[in-house]
């Protein structure tokens, strides 16, 4: 194997990997898309503020990281239900535009109480996931990959595979994707709204939790980390906003896509590509398929 | 009890479709417009210029852009800052490559340069919709933003990658540069966004704008009806695009006078602009003026209650105000989804009817 | 001039149309035909080979059970949907492949099964949207709102006016469309529908959900539509008494496939359609 392909290789791995958390973001935008048709804006910025939850509590109050665990997760369940209360259950029945754009304003409100809360300063996160690289011979190459990467993607298949048993196998699975299709049909077989709301949001904080503590561990949980969340965008676009398996393809596709494009197109352009390549490659999808990856083609009626 | 339209009676259409068919609104828009004319220049200081007026001015302008595009048209766009960003940098480009063009004209071309990109970028929305055009137009902001930032010709190859708007003049007077007196500065931009105001009213109370209310909201059945989806669409991308990009022109030339791509132009700019036109009122022109002034002089007094008034450290007041920023947008879509200018709107009714209820 | 100058010129110029309408016409000329078309998503099958005609100044009741496929026989008349197979003859002459707006452009004009209205326009500005293609000043004088533009916008509002008076909805002619009741909606769809002038009017249930008095308004505005301004109709509805009393012809169509056509009496004696009508296994 030449060392220019063992380069290749590389940065196809690492893009995987950032596209895993890719991913992990998505998988929390479609989760709550799904059940309710919100278009959650904030997903990003949730991400963060788990993170800095989760750092917080550990500085603040000094627990150690195994129970800041669970009390990060209380504070996004807490969340959750706050936002059920304040917000959504006085957008029953909106445009899907105007629950948009509540998003966004929640989006606002969340960034600014994760810095007043916890400071706005970069935390570092380290709760002893393995570190650094590990060379594994192949061939005569030395592949570089980051144990950190590795162990996300493990996780995030871990979390996906939970998931999709808990939506496909379980009564409030079944119940939230009775939601997902027809709020009124779903209230009028007793489906509480209000509680499969709770739930969702809950699941997709968790979700954001879990993705916020792996980006944080990699480069420190900082404003940042919201605009890298913004990635799921077009991550969503190309998997189509309610396919788990469309998140988890479209983020591997964007990650390797930019990682590719940023080493072998970034030295002729003055680099940064990453910056929107994710998005430029998404609509240039969508001009082909308007549905996504995996989405149903749409039939218009009237 | 002066709010009475009785006896007022209109013996034409045109009086009927009049901007302002009832004379007290048109007393009021008179004395308004009398006011921004001939009392603020006179009055008006270089803080109050520079920090209010100013601001507002071309916030409005922009929301208006934004607005015709969202609020008339219903296609969602997040890349605001970056049409701005279209518009500062085509003024920039101009007043360097042709040092002895008029001002007035440098606007005008900003716009139509910024009305070019901006119905580029406005071509996916005939084959895509809704949140898939809104992730679109994110494309258009980080690409243009990158764009500006990384090719060097676009800020004359100066070592800061910063442009600094030179000194020019509209009609002789000077208005952009340090050195260009607020009054002219304030009045410039007020002429500008006064007739920019008065052409938008005319374009969404005619044909075109009630094709693109159509699009808005029933597009199958405006296809139906006749109106052309790709002309409807491009049209309201140009026309929106055109205004944001003068009134990046403006932001740029005139406001700020020096601006950095990724501060001046990021995605919170965007935001901003669209928290804009939420806030006053989507599909109004005045909800444009209304949401501007609110979202610019709110933080301002926000600000200086926090840190003058209750002592509160400055990074603890920005804090607390994105939070209530987000907090308002929340509340706004709650209680008042079609924004300030609704409210307005039935504040006026009210008092139609005044004393009585109903 | 004044307003009510302005109306009753109008008025006028609408009678003096309506003598001279097509209606009067007696040897029954095609206004449209489609010929052996058959349209279907992926391996659905929506309409199978379906043959039948539209005479000019007729009315045309396309009838059948719920997902016979009479929505999508509209459906692909105004250009929304493309058969697969099959011909379109637009007056006379073979009609190509076109877009809605183009086949609006033609001389079609539709109303929707649920409500298409422009919700956040008020009555008048919805039915004004519906002249659109008819106005023609160009996008400087559109700026201004002088000139030409003010002119057609005048002219176009007198016409407009006339139908509103035709529907007698003057009273709702400035509230939005979206706060008014179902009924008045459907008024406000055929009057945005008229205001097209169209050749043909295609209507798809247009007395759905109605109670018996708005039946017989809805029946009324039908009967002048078709009388005064010579306007060629084809409706769907499920009101068998509306049918026969309405159509001059009428098509049956059952699982996409056409079991009837003809004039009413003779539609209600065909045995095929009594069965598809009370159910008798296929």
């Amino acid at each position: 194997m030449s060392v220019e392909f063992g380069f290749f290789l590389e940065t196809v791995i690492s893009g995987l990997m950032a596209g895993v958390m890719y991913a992990l973001v998505a998988l929390g935008f479609v989760l709550i898309f799904k059940a309710s048709g919100i278009f959650n804006f904030a997903q990003g910025v949730m991400c963060l503020f788990a993170a800095l939850t989760f750092v917080g509590v550990q500085e603040k109050f000094g627990l150690p990281a195994w129970l800041a665990l669970p009390a990060a997760v209380g504070v996004m369940i807490l969340l959750a239900w706050l936002i059920e209360r304040l917000v959504l259950r006085h957008l029953v029945n909106q445009d899907p535009i105007i629950l948009f754009m509540a998003t966004i304003g929640l989006a606002y409100v969340l960034e600014g109480l994760g810095d007043l809360m916890w400071g706005s300063d970069v935390k570092l996160l380290d709760i002893g996931l393995p570190q650094g690289a590990s060379d594994y011979m192949l061939d005569n190459f030395n592949l570089y990959v980051e144990k950190l990467e590795v162990v996300a993607a493990v996780i995030a298949s871990i979390l996906v595979a939970a998931l999709a048993v808990f939506f496909q196998k379980t009564r409030v699975g079944r119940a939230l994707r009775a939601v997902a299709d027809d709020h009124q049909a779903a209230l009028s077989v007793g489906i509480s709204l209000n509680t499969i709301w709770v739930i969702v949001w809950s699941v997709a904080g968790i979700v954001a939790l879990v993705a916020g503590i792996m980006w944080g561990s990699k480069s420190g949980v900082q404003f940042s980390l919201s605009l890298i969340a913004l990635k799921a965008l077009p991550v969503l676009i190309l998997g189509g906003f309610t396919s788990i398996p469309g998140a988890i393809v479209g983020g591997l596709i964007i990650g390797v896509g930019e990682k590719v494009a940023e080493v072998y197109m970034g030295p002729f352009v003055g680099g940064a590509v990453e910056n929107w390549f994710a998005y430029m490659l998404a609509l240039a999808f969508l001009l082909v398929r308007p549905q996504g990856l995996f989405g149903e083609k749409i039939i218009e009626r009237v | 009890m002066f709010y009475r339209e009785t006896g007022q009676f209109k013996t034409n259409y045109s009086d009927d479709r009049a901007i302002f068919p009832i004379a007290q609104d048109r007393y009021g828009i008179m004395i308004l417009l009398a006011i921004a004319f001939f009392v603020i220049p006179f009055t008006v200081d270089d803080y109050w210029g520079n920090a209010i007026f100013l601001p507002l001015l071309i916030y409005a302008l922009i929301a208006m852009g934004l607005n015709v595009l969202v609020g008339y048209c219903g296609q969602i766009s997040l890349g605001t800052a970056a049409f701005m960003a279209v518009g500062s940098y085509a003024s920039f480009k101009l007043m360097t490559s042709f040092p002895g063009l008029d001002f007035s004209i440098v606007v005008l071309m900003s716009g139509l340069i910024t009305a070019v990109v901006g119905s580029l970028f406005g071509l996916p929305s005939l084959r895509i919709k809704g949140f898939y055009l809104a992730v679109a137009t994110l494309a258009a902001q980080f690409f243009i933003i990158w764009l500006v930032n990384k090719v060097e010709w676009f800020y004359n190859y100066s070592a800061t990658g910063q442009i600094n708007a030179p000194e020019r003049t509209a009609l002789m007077f000077p208005v952009t540069g340090p050195n260009a007196p607020i009054l002219y500065k304030y009045f410039f931009c007020l002429i500008i966004v006064v007739l920019a105001a008065l052409v938008t009213k005319n374009i969404v109370r005619g044909r075109i704008g009630r094709q693109w209310m159509a699009i808005r909201d029933m597009d199958i059945a405006a296809e139906l009806i006749g109106v052309r989806p790709l002309t409807t669409k491009l049209s309201a991308f140009a026309v929106s695009s055109f205004l944001i990009g003068m009134g990046g022109a403006l932001y740029f030339g005139v406001w700020l006078g020096a601006a950095e791509p990724t501060e001046a132009f990021g995605i919170d700019q965007s935001f901003l602009i669209l928290f804009m036109i939420i806030v006053g009122g989507l599909g109004t022109i005045l909800g444009s003026f209304l949401g501007a002034a609110f979202l610019w002089l709110f933080p301002i007094a926000f600000k200086n209650f926090m840190v003058d008034g209750l002592g509160l450290s400055t990074a603890m007041s920005e804090h607390l105000q994105i939070i209530l920023m987000g907090g308002l947008i929340i509340f706004f879509l709650i209680v008042e989804p079609h924004g300030l200018a609704r409210l307005w709107q039935i504040t006026k009714e009210k008092l139609r009817i005044w004393p009585f209820p109903h | 001039m004044t307003f009510q100058a302005n109306v009753s010129d109008a008025m006028s110029d609408a009678t003096s149309n309506a003598a001279t309408g097509p209606a009067s016409a007696k040897e029954p000329e095609m206004m449209l035909a489609v010929e052996h078309v058959s349209l279907s998503f992926g391996g659905v099958k929506a309409i199978t080979d379906i043959s039948f005609d539209i005479h000019k100044g007729e009315i045309r009741a396309i009838i059948g059970p719920n997902g016979a496929g009479k929505t999508s026989m509209l459906n692909v008349i105004n250009g929304f949907y493309h058969p697969q197979e099959g011909t379109i003859y637009w007056q006379g002459k073979v009609r190509r492949r076109m877009k809605p707006h183009e086949a609006a452009k033609s001389g079609i004009a539709r109303t929707f099964q649920n409500v298409a209205l422009f919700k956040g326009m008020s009555t008048l500005d919805n039915v004004m949207t519906g002249r659109g293609l008819k106005m023609k000043s160009n996008f400087f004088w559109q700026c201004i709102h002088k000139g030409p533009a003010l002119c057609e916008e005048n002219e176009h509002r007198a016409k407009v006016e006339e139908i509103i008076d035709f529907l007698e909805i003057q009273h709702i002619r400035n509230k939005p469309v979206g706060k008014l009741p179902y009924g008045l909606q459907k008024r406000v769809e055929l009057a945005r529908a008229l205001a097209m002038e169209p050749d043909l009017l295609l209507l798809d249930e247009p007395m759905a959900g109605m109670n018996l008095e708005e039946k017989e308004d809805m029946s009324r505005f039908i009967i002048e539509t078709n009388q005064r301004y010579g306007t060629t109709i084809a409706l769907i509805e499920h009101d068998m008494g509306v049918v026969m009393d309405l159509s001059d012809r009428v098509v049956v169509l059952d699982y996409g496939k056409k079991i009837g056509d003809g004039p009413p009496a003779e539609v209600q004696a065909n045995q095929e359609v009594i069965d598809a009508y009370l159910g008798v296994s296929h």
